[in-house]
């Protein structure tokens, strides 16, 4: 299949060169490494937010590095986990003396390595704390993990975690909202078409033409149920009947929520799936406090869209409304 | 100063240690491989085989090398190189266990060494015996070298021959059982009768530190016989008594 790439091998590699020449202000490249950090990082005496994981994803990680969110992420592979050492890296660029945070998505090697990473950087007199992101309803254990699959609801952990460290909050604090976020984060999603890594060529699984994969990884792992395709209405409501069963709300809760394109859907069909699903939380009386639109986590070129719904108090609230500056998210 | 002497021939001769894994691993690379791709997804020799000649590159690059240094240089390349759930497991392990052999290599200093890496594996892998990884190769392996040495009182390289020994049951174990971690564990009952291609690394960088430890000490090879009971049977119990 087609791409508009020079040679797989080299993908990564020059997408982060491109995203710095983008950005340079904003974004620095470690020398030698796959990972970005803010221009200005370490950032003295604030809590450091970092992350990373494979790339395919984008805007995640990277598209995330700036005020009031992250200070820095590394880049593995297409798919594939940084090693340990690019993230042992990572922690000590952003490292502000602070403490630092690390957001891990719940897949193995994401795990293994930054845990390993974290231990290292400990021995060097580091103050480091982890938060693992498991947000997907859709399987238990799957393809990568043991356990839930981390996905588009470690954006709002991003966006709580970096506006409590803003705000000068200690390593304590940061890592108690980034654990409320987990907690009350939900999110499934769906393809209508495979993905196609630039290794492969050729599309990741056989999905038929007139066929849909209901809870879809974000690399391509198998979902629940493989079905005829649906109207976009009745997609909304599968995939936000699985996610509101696993939060179990009650009538009068606010919520905010995400329509999360896979990389490869018209922003169109998004705001047709968001439409529906906020007809459905008003039907439940939630009470809806935002609601974002468009492609933050995503899985290359798969058409599909996930759906995320987070219950907020008044502390999440004015995190997530709180002022952001990032290439791929602005809150003012 | 002898003492830093010695060190030095302690740290050339796991330097060459290093060298022979990177050729045994090199040479089982499509072995290792086909035992993966019945579990997994068939990347394990060649990343095992990339990262142990980097690896043996590296050691070969170091002065004067210590043991301390030349393990530690060996995981942070082993960590960087192999990349997925093997990095943490082979290379971060080692870079903690390497911290063991400050002192040089001792019986004392060799039995702390091999549990530290025992405790980093199982810690990183959440894996216990029986659960079909690279733990069912290590951890019979660990215990009979400690035993063997403490309990036994045998030499060094006796104890590294019964280890060598008991990694291989371990890895025979692997067999028959369904795996529980790792990527084997997603088949479910699908992964009896496949062979862990991790305990089987393992085992295999055992036997290659062994012939290296006898190679140095201008030894053959013991011969382990693990099944030669150490601890002693009822009867001699009773006898003893």
């Amino acid at each position: 299949m087609k791409k508009l790439i020079n040679d797989p091998d080299d993908v990564v590699d020059e997408m982060l060169d491109g995203m710095t020449a983008a950005h340079p202000d904003r974004l620095r490249r470690l020398p030698d490494t796959q990972v970005l950090v803010r221009e200005d990082a370490p950032v003295d005496g604030k809590v450091a937010i970092v992350t990373g994981g494979g790339s395919g994803h984008e805007p995640t990680h990277a598209g995330y590095i700036g005020d009031g969110m992250l200070d820095g992420a590394a880049a593995g592979g297409v798919f594939s986990s940084p090693t340990a050492d690019e993230f042992e890296e990572l922690i000590a660029a952003c490292d502000g003396d602070a403490g630092v945070l690390c957001v891990i998505k719940n897949y193995e090697g994401d795990v293994m390595n930054f845990e390993t990473a974290i231990e290292l950087a400990e021995m060097e007199g580091a103050t480091v704390d982890s938060v693992v992101v498991d947000d997907d309803v859709a399987v238990e254990d799957s393809l990568y993990t043991s356990g839930r699959r981390g996905v588009c609801g470690t954006i709002l952990v991003h966006k709580a975690a970096g506006a409590k460290a803003a705000a000068g909050a200690d390593l304590s604090e940061v890592s108690r909202v980034a654990e409320k976020v987990v907690d009350n984060v939900a999110t499934m999603g769906m393809a209508l078409t495979s993905c196609v890594t630039p290794e492969k060529g050729e599309p990741t699984f056989d999905l038929g033409d007139d066929e849909i994969e209901l809870g879809i990884g974000i690399h391509g792992e198998p979902g629940t149920e493989r079905t005829d395709a649906m109207p976009a209405d009745e997609v909304t409501e599968a995939l936000t009947e699985s996610v509101l069963s696993d939060l179990d709300l009650d009538a009068g809760e606010e919520v905010v929520t995400i329509v999360n394109g896979m990389g490869g859907t018209p922003e169109m069909e998004l705001f047709v799936v968001n439409r529906r699903l906020q007809e459905l939380l008003g039907e439940r009386d939630l009470s809806v406090h935002d609601a974002w639109v468009g492609d933050y986590m995503t899985s290359l070129d798969m058409a599909g869209v996930s759906i995320t719904v987070c219950a907020v108090d008044d502390e999440l609230k004015e995190l997530f409304d709180a002022a952001a500056d990032t290439p791929a998210l602005t809150v003012r | 100063m002898s003492g830093e002497r010695e060190v030095t021939e302690e740290g050339e001769a796991v330097v060459a240690a290093v060298a022979a894994v990177a050729e045994r691993i090199e040479a089982e690379r499509e072995h290792l491989t086909d035992l993966d791709s019945a579990i997994g997804d068939a990347d394990h020799g060649g990343n095992m085989a990339r990262g142990w000649a980097k690896a043996a590159d590296a050691a070969s690059d170091l002065e004067d090398p210590d043991p301390e240094t030349v393990a530690k240089t060996v995981g942070k390349t082993l960590m960087s190189e192999v990349g997925g759930a093997s990095g943490p497991l082979f290379g971060g392990s080692l870079v903690f266990a390497a911290a063991e052999l400050d002192g040089g290599i001792t019986a004392e200093t060799a039995v702390a060494f091999a549990e530290t890496y025992l405790e980093k594996v199982q810690d990183r892998g959440d894996a216990r015996i029986g659960d079909a990884t690279m733990v069912d190769a290590l951890t019979p392996a660990v215990h009979t070298f400690k035993k063997s040495i403490e309990v036994d009182d045998l030499p060094p390289l006796e104890a590294l021959a019964k280890a060598v020994d008991a990694a291989g049951r371990g890895v025979a174990f692997t067999v028959p059982v369904r795996a529980r971690k790792g990527r084997a564990s997603y088949l479910g009952w699908r992964s009896v009768g496949h062979q862990d291609p991790g305990a089987t690394s393992t085992l295999f960088i055992l036997e290659e530190v062994l012939a290296v430890s006898a190679d140095r000490l201008d030894r053959e090879v013991p011969d382990a016989d693990a099944t030669s009971p150490t601890i002693p049977d009822d009867a001699e119990a009773e006898e003893g008594r």
